[in-house]
Order: structure tokens, then C-alpha cells, then sequence
């Protein structure tokens, strides 16, 4: 039985070594990726390009503008007229217009309020409630400083110190760097990809190729057949999951809190998941295009929309809550989250690597029971 | 020639409807992915787990945790008495919060006297938990008010300064649905239509019935036209399908022209059907087509294109490279028609650039099919 595994798995791994730009894809283009997407992406939301209308032209119209800019979140890219508001708009050449009326001076002078308009492009909602929360929190600070403070009672002298304070603290990620959090996510992402998308077409190709029935006439059962494909592509992806995985600790300064052999333990039993995941679409399909379109269906967007990676799961509705229990990235992310940030030892995740075996197992046994009616049937 | 352009786009048709499995993926699956996509990517936050260390158990402390409760932001999952207990909690990813509420809390609220609450949040999720710190201090902030409110004589009320008064273009819900489902349309056209045509021509390479196309008297562009018809027919009908889901189901609004979105999605197919005809001039196996588009085409387009990251937060080194994403001109456009229904005038710029896009990719593909397929 082992020898038969090992003679499937010594087969299929001539094949990749010779199929150069496979293995090339496989081995170096998800570091790649990781370095180029942790830099390239974050939610960070800085430079956001602000157009003022200033009606007003005193002292405190200019303040407030300069407390706009001075705030490091905005750009001043035009000061404008009312007219050439929507046209920035529609070109999204601006983000956001701040409208200073006149007599905002004034009114400052003698005590009195007067509102300033914020104009808002709300077609990227996350982005704009996050550019409201700024323009909201500079125009409060600014309003501040006109505030006259009425003369307090004696006896209350607490009445206007604020009566809670609230101090924050963050754990795991103090500085709340979107790269800490997004890194996880890509590592999982990528990983995920590569290993389904290394085996979704191995064995379709040999139905579709006529090699199968070779296959099938050599006392080769399923399960070492199903075994002996899956671990030459263990072998890649554990090798390119693993350089991920250094390359976000050297680059992007991800700290490893936890034990290392748990980590890598956990990649593996979540690598085997996702390989046995693509032997089952590549048995159960009899063509590879169906082959590449299940596996984006079943992969690509689940894993990225479904697994927590940038969606909190806790916001979906229940429905799709439970679909996500189906989805192993899920639960590789929180254990990878645990261990790299949290530094949790296993009695905190040791749910998620149950389900993580168990998925395992159940793609595997599926595939090698899928195969064995197939083989005969024909 | 139109004569042999048809029978070829009637063999293909044959033989998509011969392949249950592939009609029945390309019809079902975008159904399917919108649907889940349109629930499940929403950016708002809702329901964050808190747990909550009380030491004071007094009336005022569970009216706070109460109105914790009531949030549509927050759940509270449970309620321990040391701020040691809620260690395991976050740990465990069970909170994502925790408030701790010291011991004398309701004595101190009913004296007026100062009392410093602690928020601990679990920073490794850190989009989420900045929104959500945001939440937990602007609800403390207006319990505070209100307290202190209701201590202060009714005269004493807020005298000058500036009020904000803002305004939202475009989304006024501030749904992110309404921005997430016209990229999930952008998103699966380029998908399933890559797949297809770069699948299309390598396939019968691989299977070797190329060689009986290429001794008919079909000629190079015949055949690279009858071979891409249906697939963007094919295509066509998702846009239909997603559409009307998108309208009709989830009430995005479409304010722009429906013909103008029709053209441009025409133009799209072009850019990424030659994408996908391009990978299968450069593959000799099916794998390494679908190797080639998952990786070189697929991912970059979805993480550098604006789909769901901004493309003006990334590093000013990067964005260049975002020109280079036809996904990137059609999301702006789809956008802009579904939200700001604007047209042409505002649009040519991503227009021109997105047809420039697609004669250049098929002009290459069709140059380097004549060497490779004949």
C-alpha cells in the first residue's frame, strides 16, 4: 500500500518538476504577491482630497481650513466656487468639500453658532463614514476654542469636567496597522489558492487525457492513488506557504508570538485541506474547464469574502454566518491570528483545529470514495 | 465567410449545451455569488461581541451595559466580575471588546464625581475594531451627557460655536452594498469569461482537435471570432441576470443610462475575453492556462483595481500599476452609472482607455494565435 502511494506520488511529482512554469507559478509568485499586496493595500485612510469653498475670508474661515489640512488626513486640491462642486464630484477628483458661509467670522466673534457644510462622496460608504469621522472630530476641536464656558454654580465645580473618561487600550496590535491584519488574511488567501488550484485539475486532466484508464487497469486503489497525488503538492505548497510566511515576518515586521511548530502544524493540516479539496472538484468534474470554474467558485471568492479576511464575520446576516462554518480558511485564520498576534497556546484554538482535521478528512475520503465508483462504473 | 463564422459559434454552442455541468456553472454561479456576495460584503459593523468585566453591579452600571446591549453595534456574550476573567474571551476571539467598569462606578455617577472606564479591544482585526472603538466612545460620550445633563440647570445649555451640517452625495444611506454589488457584477464577468476563452483554444489544443480546425477552410480571425461569439453571449446573458437580481432584489439604484452600461460592459467583454484568448496563445496545457489567468490576471485585478481596497490609500509607488487594470476603468464606470448617473461626457477618460485596453490585448492575441494555432 505505502510502496503503491509512493509510486503515484513519485509520478506526479516528475510531472510538475517538468511542467517548469507551474512549478515556477506555484513556488514563487505567492511570495511575490504577499510583498506586493501587504504593501500595496491598507484601509488607512489618509490624503483624502478635499476642495474648500470659502465664502467667508476672515481669520476663522482660514483657521478652520488650516485645521483641515494641519490634521494629516486631508489634501487641499482646489478652492472652489459653488459651481464647480458637482463636476469635481462626478470626476471623483474630490472626496469631500467643506462650505464655510459667510459671516462665520462674525457669528464667532459675538458668541453665536453658525454651521458649516460638509459635502460628502458617499459612493465608497466605508471610506466616507471614516471621512466624516474625521471632518466631524476637527470641526469639534475647532469649535471648541470659541466655546464661552458659562460661569459655573458653586458647589458643581464637577458638573462640566467630563463626568466619564474612557481610556482605550488595544491589545495584539496597539498601533491598529491594517498591515497586521491584512497579512494573516493574505497569507491565508494565497496559501488557500495555490493548493486548489495545484490539484483541482490533476486527476480531471488524466479522465479528460484518456491516462485514467491506464490508472485504472493498475492495482493502484483509490485511496493510495488519492494519497499519492495529494503529497508531491503537499511537499510545494507547504514549501511556498512556508516562504510566505518568513517573507511577512522579514518584511512587514509580523511578530510570531506563539510556538512555531503549532503554526506549521496548523498550516499543514489546513494545506491538506485545501489540496483534498481540489482532488474532489477534480474528481467529481469530468472536463478541466468545469474543473477551473468550479474551483474559482468553490475557492477563490469564499475565501476572500466568506473567511473574515476583510468582511467581519459578526456583521453577515445568520444565514450566511452559518455558510462560513464551511469554510476552512475561516477557522486557519483565527487559529493564524491566535498564534502570530495573540500568542494563545492551543487550549484557545483547539476547536478550529479540530475542524481543520476534520475537513481534511472529509474532503479526502470523499474523493478516494467518488473515484472508486467512477473506476467501477466504468 | 459569415456563413462558416455561424457554423463554427453553432458548434460551440453544441457543444456548451452537451457540457450540462459548464452551462449549468455559468448560469448558476453568478446567481449563486451575488447573492452571497451581496449579503456577506458589507463593510458596516454590526454586532460586535463585547464582554463586559463589571465590579460594581450597581443599577447604573447595568443600565450602561444595557444600552451596550440595545446598539445594533454591539452583543454583549457575557458578563464576569474581574477584568482577569475577559482575558480568555479575547483570547479566544469569542469578544473582540471588553469594558471593564470599576468598582463604585453608580456611587460616582450619582455624585458627579469623574470615573474612568477602561475599553480593551482586540486589535488584531484592526479595520474592525477601529470602527468599533469609534462606536463604544460615542456611545459613552452621550451617556456622559446625558448624566451630566441632567445635573446641570436647563440655562446653562451650549452657547456659540460651529455646527457641522454634512451632507452625503451618492449613497445617502451610506449602504456599502450599493457600492460592493456593482464590482461583484464587474467581478464575475471577469471570471467566468476569462475561464472561458482561455480554456477555449488551449483545450483544443491539448485534446489535439485543433489540428482538424485548422485544416477546414476557416480562416485565423474566423475562427478566433466564431470562438469568442458565444462565449460573450455567454456573458451577456449573466449581465442580464446579475443585473436584474441587483435591481430588483437588493435595490441598487441604477440612476444612470441603461444602454451606456450595456455598451461599456460590450467593450469590457472585449478586454476580457482577449485576455482570455491571449493566455491560451501562451499555454500549451490547460493547467498552465488556468495557472496563468488565476494568478497574473485574476488576483492582481481584484486586489489593485479599487474593487474593495481604495486605490487612493495605497502608496503612491503602486498606483501607477493600478492604470494598468482594465477592471479598474469599468469598476470606475459601472460605479458612477449605478451611483451618480452620469454619462459619457464625465466617463470618455475610462471609456477610452478601457477600448484602447481591448484592441491592444486581441490585436496581440489574434498576432500571436496566426504563429502558434496554424
Amino acid at each position: 500500500m505505502i510502496r503503491k502511494t509512493m509510486a503515484v506520488a513519485r509520478k506526479e511529482f516528475r510531472q510538475i518538476v517538468r511542467d517548469t512554469r507551474t512549478l515556477t507559478i506555484l513556488l514563487v509568485v505567492p511570495v511575490f504577491f504577499l510583498l506586493l499586496y501587504g504593501y500595496a493595500l491598507n484601509f488607512d485612510i489618509r490624503h483624502v482630497r478635499l476642495a474648500i469653498d470659502d465664502r467667508d475670508h476672515t481669520v476663522e474661515s482660514r483657521s478652520l481650513t488650516a485645521a483641515f489640512v494641519n490634521s494629516g488626513y486631508f489634501d487641499l486640491v482646489a478652492s472652489i466656487s459653488d459651481a464647480g462642486a458637482a463636476r469635481l464630484m462626478d470626476r471623483n477628483d474630490v472626496r469631500a468639500i467643506l462650505v464655510i458661509p459667510s459671516g462665520l467670522g462674525r457669528a464667532m466673534r459675538t458668541h453665536r453658532s453658525a454651521a458649516v457644510q460638509v459635502l460628502l462622496n458617499g459612493d465608497n460608504a466605508n471610506t466616507a463614514t471614516t471621512v466624516m469621522g474625521y471632518a466631524l472630530a476637527i470641526i469639534r476641536n475647532e469649535s471648541a476654542r470659541y466655546a464661552t464656558l458659562p460661569t459655573l454654580p458653586t458647589g458643581a465645580p464637577s458638573a462640566l469636567s467630563p463626568l466619564l473618561t474612557v481610556e482605550p487600550r488595544i491589545w495584539y496590535n496597539p498601533q491598529l496597522r491594517s498591515t497586521l491584519f491584512l497579512v494573516p488574511g493574505l497569507i491565508a488567501f494565497i496559501t488557500m489558492i495555490t493548493a486548489v488550484v495545484s490539484t483541482a485539475l490533476s486527476i480531471v486532466r488524466e479522465k479528460e487525457r484518456g491516462t485514467m484508464e491506464q490508472v485504472r487497469m493498475a492495482p493502484i486503489g483509490t485511496a493510495s492513488f488519492v494519497v499519492g497525488k495529494t503529497i508531491p503538492y503537499f511537499v510545494v505548497s507547504f514549501a511556498s506557504a512556508f516562504g510566505i510566511i518568513v517573507a511577512a515576518m522579514l518584511m512587514f515586521d509580523m511578530p510570531m508570538r506563539g510556538s512555531w511548530i503549532v503554526l506549521l502544524v496548523t498550516m499543514s493540516l489546513f494545506l491538506v485541506g485545501a489540496l483534498g479539496l481540489g482532488l474532489l472538484i477534480s474528481s467529481a468534474v469530468e472536463t478541466q474547464q468545469v474543473g477551473f470554474q468550479l474551483a474559482i467558485l468553490i475557492s477563490f471568492l469564499p475565501t476572500f469574502i466568506l473567511s473574515g479576511f476583510i468582511f467581519p464575520i459578526s456583521s453577515m446576516p445568520r444565514v450566511l454566518q452559518i455558510v462560513t462554518y464551511a469554510i476552512p480558511a475561516r477557522y486557519f485564520l483565527t487559529a493564524l491570528r491566535a498564534i502570530v498576534l495573540k500568542g494563545a497556546r492551543i487550549e484557545a484554538f483547539w476547536v478550529e483545529l479540530a475542524a481543520l482535521t476534520l475537513f481534511a478528512a472529509a474532503v479526502l475520503t470523499l474523493s478516494a470514495v467518488r473515484l472508486r465508483r467512477q473506476w467501477r462504473s466504468a | 465567410m459569415l456563413r462558416r463564422i455561424g457554423f463554427l459559434i453553432w458548434k460551440e454552442l453544441i457543444e456548451l449545451r452537451q457540457d450540462p455541468d459548464l452551462l449549468r456553472i455559468v448560469i448558476v454561479a453568478p446567481i449563486l455569488q451575488l447573492l452571497m456576495l451581496g449579503y456577506a460584503a458589507t463593510t458596516d459593523i454590526r454586532d460586535v461581541p463585547v464582554v463586559v468585566a463589571d465590579a460594581d453591579r450597581s443599577a447604573d452600571s447595568r443600565d450602561l451595559v444595557a444600552r451596550f446591549d440595545a446598539s445594533p453595534s454591539f452583543t454583549i456574550v457575557g458578563i464576569v466580575t474581574s477584568p482577569k476573567e475577559v482575558d480568555s474571551y479575547l483570547e479566544r476571539g469569542r469578544a473582540w471588546m471588553a469594558l471593564a467598569i470599576p468598582a463604585g462606578f453608580g456611587d460616582s455617577m450619582g455624585r458627579g464625581r469623574t470615573e474612568t472606564l477602561q475599553v480593551i479591544a482586540d486589535g488584531s482585526d484592526a479595520n474592525s475594531t477601529n470602527v468599533a472603538l469609534g462606536y463604544a466612545t460615542n456611545l459613552l460620550a452621550a451617556y456622559a451627557q446625558e448624566k451630566t445633563a441632567a445635573r446641570l440647570p436647563a440655562s446653562r445649555a451650549q452657547a456659540g460655536g460651529i455646527e457641522p451640517r454634512v451632507r452625503v452625495w451618492f449613497n445617502a444611506r451610506l449602504e456599502s452594498r450599493d457600492f460592493m454589488i456593482p464590482g461583484v457584477l464587474a467581478l464575475l464577468l471577469l471570471v467566468i469569461t476569462t475561464n472561458l476563452s482561455s480554456m477555449g483554444i488551449v483545450r483544443e489544443k491539448e485534446l489535439g482537435t485543433l489540428e482538424q480546425l485548422n485544416v477546414t477552410p476557416l480562416g485565423r480571425s474566423e475562427l478566433i471570432l466564431g470562438k469568442l461569439l458565444p462565449y460573450a453571449l455567454v456573458g451577456l446573458v449573466d449581465v442580464c441576470l446579475v443585473l436584474g437580481i441587483a435591481v430588483l432584489w437588493f435595490h441598487v439604484p441604477l440612476r444612470g443610462s441603461v444602454t451606456l452600461l450595456f455598451a461599456m460592459t460590450i467593450v469590457y467583454l472585449l478586454t476580457t475575453l482577449g485576455l482570455g484568448l491571449f493566455v491560451s496563445t501562451i499555454s500549451s496545457t490547460q493547467q498552465q492556462a488556468m495557472m496563468t489567468t488565476i494568478f497574473f490576471f485574476l488576483m492582481p485585478m481584484i486586489y489593485l483595481s479599487g474593487f474593495i481596497f481604495p486605490i487612493e490609500n495605497m502608496p503612491a509607488a503602486i498606483q501607477p500599476l493600478t492604470y494598468l487594470m482594465p477592471l479598474r476603468y469599468y469598476l470606475v464606470m459601472l460605479r458612477a452609472i449605478f451611483l451618480k448617473g452620469v454619462g459619457l461626457e464625465t466617463l470618455w477618460p475610462e471609456a477610452l482607455a478601457l477600448a484602447g485596453w481591448g484592441i491592444a490585448v486581441l490585436a496581440l492575441a489574434v498576432a500571436r494565435s496566426t504563429k502558434r494555432i496554424a
